[in-house]
Parts: C-alpha cells; sequence; structure tokens
C-alpha cells in the first residue's frame, strides 16, 4: 500500500530550481534512506512534505490525499528535525517535551512507554537542556512517537552526534520499523549506516537520480561512486569554506 | 503594625491588584522572556507613554487609550517585523522610541507635564481605585483562563516553534495571541510599577525562576512566587519605610535575583 506518492515536484527559489520534477512513492512498512549531497534539496523536500514550504509545483499525496487540501495527515506524522533549535535553558524535563506534543492526553503511560522505545526511561525527569546531543535527538524521537504516528521523517538527525550515540539511534530506527511496523523516511550523509539499515534508497540532487531498492543501489558500483565523488566535493567544500 | 496597615481599604486594593498583577506579569513574561521577548513588555510600555497623554490630551480615561495605542502598535510592529525580517531588538527600538516621541509631543502641545503623568511613568498602587481593582481582577481572570485553554500549544510553539507548525499548532496566531495578551497585561500593570520598570515584573522573577525550575509548570509556579512575594513585599516595605512603592517592589525583586545567583555559583542550588 503506498502511503506517500509525489509527482512532478518542483521547487523553484530565485535564480534556482532547488527540485526539478521530482517522482517516486514510498510504501507502508518501507525504510527509506534519502541520500544527496549538501544543497541537493533534501531539507526542500521534507519542508514540502511536512507543509512548511507551500510554494511548489506538482503533487504530494499522504494517505492518497493531496497534502494542500488538508493538514490532517500531519497528526498521522512524527518528525525529527535535524537539530531542533530551543533555548538551552528552556525550562522543560525530558517528560515535559513530550507532553508538548501530545494531542490526545489520556494515559500517562504512554510517556514512559515512548521513553522505554528510545532506551531513556531513566531520564525522563532530567532538564532537557542538560543532555547530550545524541540523548536530545532520543527524546526529540519518542516526541515523534507520543501520537503513534505511522510515519516516522528524520531530517540527518544524527548531524554532530558521536559514533556511539549514533549507533544507539541507529538500533533504535531499526526497532521502530521491524518490530513496531513504522514507515520511516530518512535523509543522511551515512552511507554506512544506509547500506546496514534501509530497504530503499532515493538518491537525489535537486532531481531524483535512483530510487529502488537499497541493494539494486549498492550492488551499482558506479552510482554509489558517483554519489560519493559528489558527496566527498561537497564536504570538501564545506570544510574549505567554514 | 501588619494588621494595621492591611486594614486601610487603600492598602487592601492595592495588595489584591499587586497580587493579580505580579501572577499576571510572571505568567505572561514567562513566555515573552523564553521567546527572547524580554524587552517587548518595556516597548509596549513605552508606546503606552503616547496613549496616555493622549487621553489626558483629548479627556478620555487614559488607561483607555494607552490600551489602543498599545495593543495597535504592538501589532503593527510584530507585522513589520514579519513582513521585512526586522530584528527583534531593532523593533522594540522602534516601537519604544515611537511611543516616547508620540507622548512628549502630544505632552507639549497640551501644556507640558504633570501630576497624572508622573503616575503613570512611576506608578500609583496605593491610589487603584475600586473600579481599577475590579477591572484588574477580570482582565487576570481572563487571560489566565485563555493561557490555561491554549497552554499545551502555546508552550510548544514557544519551546520550538517549527516543530510546533509541523504538529499542526497554528503559531502565528499564537504569536500575535502572547503580544496581544502581553499588550494588555502591560497597561493593566502600569499602576503597578508605572512604565519605566514595567519589564522588571516581566523579566526578573522569570530568570530567577528558570535558574530554580526543573519543568515548566515547577517555573511558572516559582515565578509567580517569586513575583507575589516581591509586591506584597514591596508594597508594606514602601508604606513602613515612606518610599515609593515601585521602586521598592523592582529592588525586592532584584534582591531575590541576587541571592539566587549567589546560590547557584556557590552550587547550592543546581
Amino acid at each position: 500500500m503506498k502511503l506517500v506518492e509525489i509527482n512532478d515536484l518542483t521547487v523553484q527559489y530565485p535564480g534556482v530550481k532547488a527540485l526539478d520534477k521530482l517522482s517516486f512513492s514510498i510504501n507502508e512498512g518501507d525504510f527509506l534512506g534519502i541520500i544527496g549531497p549538501n544543497g541537493a534539496g533534501k531539507s526542500t523536500l521534507f519542508s514540502c512534505m511536512l507543509g512548511i514550504l507551500t510554494n511548489y509545483q506538482g503533487t504530494i499525496k499522504f494517505f492518497g490525499k493531496d497534502i494542500k487540501q488538508s493538514r490532517n495527515y500531519l497528526k498521522q506524522i512524527g518528525y525529527v528535525p535535524q537539530k531542533p533549535v530551543f533555548e538551552k535553558n528552556f525550562p522543560a524535563t525530558v517528560k515535559d517535551v513530550i507532553r508538548m506534543a501530545w494531542t490526545n492526553p489520556s494515559d500517562d503511560s504512554i510517556i514512559d512507554q515512548v521513553l522505554q522505545q528510545v532506551w531513556m526511561h531513566e531520564l525522563g525527569n532530567r532538564r532537557i537542556g542538560e543532555l547530550s546531543g545524541g540523548q536530545q535527538q532520543r527524546v526529540f524521537i519518542a516526541k515523534a512517537l507520543v501520537n503513534k504516528p505511522k510515519i516516522l521523517i528524520l531530517d540527518e538527525p544524527v548531524a554532530g552526534v558521536d559514533v556511539q550515540s549514533s549507533e544507539i539511534f541507529y538500533s533504535i530506527l531499526r526497532e521502530l520499523n521491524k518490530k513496531e511496523k513504522i514507515t520511516i523516511i530518512w535523509s543522511s550523509h551515512d552511507m554506512d549506516a544506509v547500506n546496514k539499515l534501509v530497504n530503499k534508497v532515493a538518491c537525489l540532487n535537486r532531481t531524483l537520480f535512483f530510487h529502488g531498492a537499497s541493494n539494486e543501489f549498492f550492488e551499482n558500483e558506479d552510482l554509489v561512486k558517483q554519489y560519493s565523488e559528489a558527496s566527498m566535493q561537497q564536504h570538501m567544500h564545506f570544510h574549505e569554506t567554514h | 503594625m501588619t494588621l494595621e496597615i492591611l486594614s486601610y481599604g487603600f492598602m487592601q486594593r492595592a495588595i489584591i491588584s499587586g497580587i493579580a498583577i505580579a501572577i499576571l506579569c510572571s505568567v505572561v513574561g514567562l513566555f515573552l522572556v523564553l521567546r527572547r521577548y524580554s524587552l517587548f513588555g518595556d516597548a509596549i510600555a513605552h508606546s503606552s507613554f503616547g496613549g496616555i497623554a493622549l487621553g489626558l490630551m483629548v479627556g478620555i480615561y487614559p488607561l483607555w487609550t494607552a490600551y489602543a495605542v498599545s495593543l495597535g502598535s504592538a501589532l503593527v510592529i510584530t507585522r513589520i517585523r514579519n513582513r521585512f525580517k526586522i530584528s527583534g531588538d531593532a523593533s522594540v527600538a522602534v516601537l519604544l522610541s515611537a511611543g516616547i516621541a508620540i507622548g512628549l509631543v502630544l505632552i507639549s502641545v497640551s501644556g507640558g507635564f504633570t501630576i497624572d503623568i508622573f503616575s503613570f511613568l512611576f506608578g500609583s498602587i496605593l491610589l487603584v481605585s475600586t473600579n481599577d481593582t475590579i477591572l484588574i481582577l477580570g482582565l487576570t481572570g481572563i487571560i489566565l483562563v485563555v493561557i490555561l485553554l491554549l497552554y499545551r500549544q502555546l508552550v510548544y510553539s514557544t519551546f520550538n516553534e517549527e516543530q510546533a507548525k509541523v504538529s499542526g499548532i497554528p503559531t502565528e496566531k499564537l504569536n500575535y495571541l502572547i503580544i496581544f495578551l502581553a499588550g494588555i497585561t502591560v497597561v493593566t500593570s502600569i499602576q503597578l510599577v508605572g512604565i519605566l520598570l514595567i519589564s522588571a515584573l516581566f523579566v526578573i522573577p522569570n530568570v530567577t525562576a528558570i535558574m530554580y525550575g526543573r519543568g515548566f509548570k515547577q517555573t511558572a509556579l516559582l515565578s509567580i512566587g517569586f513575583a507575589v512575594f516581591s509586591v506584597v513585599a514591596g508594597i508594606l516595605a514602601s508604606y513602613v519605610f515612606d518610599i515609593t512603592p515601585s521602586g521598592t517592589i523592582v529592588l525586592v525583586s532584584i534582591a531575590i535575583f541576587a541571592i539566587t545567583m549567589s546560590m547557584k555559583s556557590l552550587n547550592i542550588i543546581k
């Protein structure tokens, strides 16, 4: 069953086309890795999918309905941004942060349940600003899970997070996809992790130059090399200019 | 001595109004401080100066014109800020100086400073009438009910606006609502500490409470506690020592802040 259908999605910024006629679909239960160099349009794609950016051409359907018709689909989506921006001294415990997103407060045990799912049950009463970057990201996954979403969207969630925390993060994502049957859409630069975790890959560089099974992508050496070189050039450019 | 003071009608009105204003300012102020709008209260207060001057000039009760001018200018400046991407501190500076400038021009046209103007600038809580007290209590009740009804959405959009928006929360409307509530709160509170010190009630109890509090509700309750204590202690001390209530209230809240900072630096609180 197709949960997401994107057809001819085009986003034009002044002087540059951020996305050019993107078309692909995502099935229920998929774990889709979206890869592409910096500036490839991954975050723009997510902004369109989440209804933040509405000035686009083409159509995006979630659960069979055009998202421009209704924002109700967002209730079934959990979103974890790249690096959530919040005031470091914000007076909120981990449980407070999860409660913020909770649209139907009835049974408080769901908070402990989602904290358990992200291996954070012992830190529920800690202040969010006191946690490490990796722990904070796990809290944001728990927050995204509290309304029992069908789809989880993650925009480079482990950027700047240490290797050990990233590994914990990946294990959690695997469990959510396999055990909880949550469809996951995840953008990442970490090719090894993408190779290990996902069943589908979408390769993006303003336009879609691959979409299909992960093994098809990783067995195609030319494609992997082409992507890795493009990514490396972007990486070098990033470090030269910062 | 204390009981004797409390038997006076003007003192009872001052303390009841003061407690209501303290609760209101600390609750609304917590959202402003965490949204980095700390000086927005100050800017609204200064813009109300223009409204007060207008009211005195045309013979309308000055607080009514202050409500109209402050709310109007706060909403306009918020719209301009969103539209032209002007930074928060710059828009505060524009609003603040515009209010004072308009007020000064209107006052000079209508014959210069009077005792009424000074009472709005520096506060006159001991002169609060029964009608003022009823108005303050009514507005406090209404604003607190609105905040309680929208509590989750307000906290979420204050914590992270983008994520709140993705969760379907109408963040832009909530931004306007907060500004609107702040405008009403500021003008309502002018009688307590005056235009010049109003932002102290919004900011100081909250930055103090943030140093203690872990969760949001705990921080809000602590802030209310500090604000109420500052107001009551400030009013009583000002009467006993025959000094100005507004300055005394603010000094008490600064003393609590200073004690908290000292305790924090000595690791007595974490």
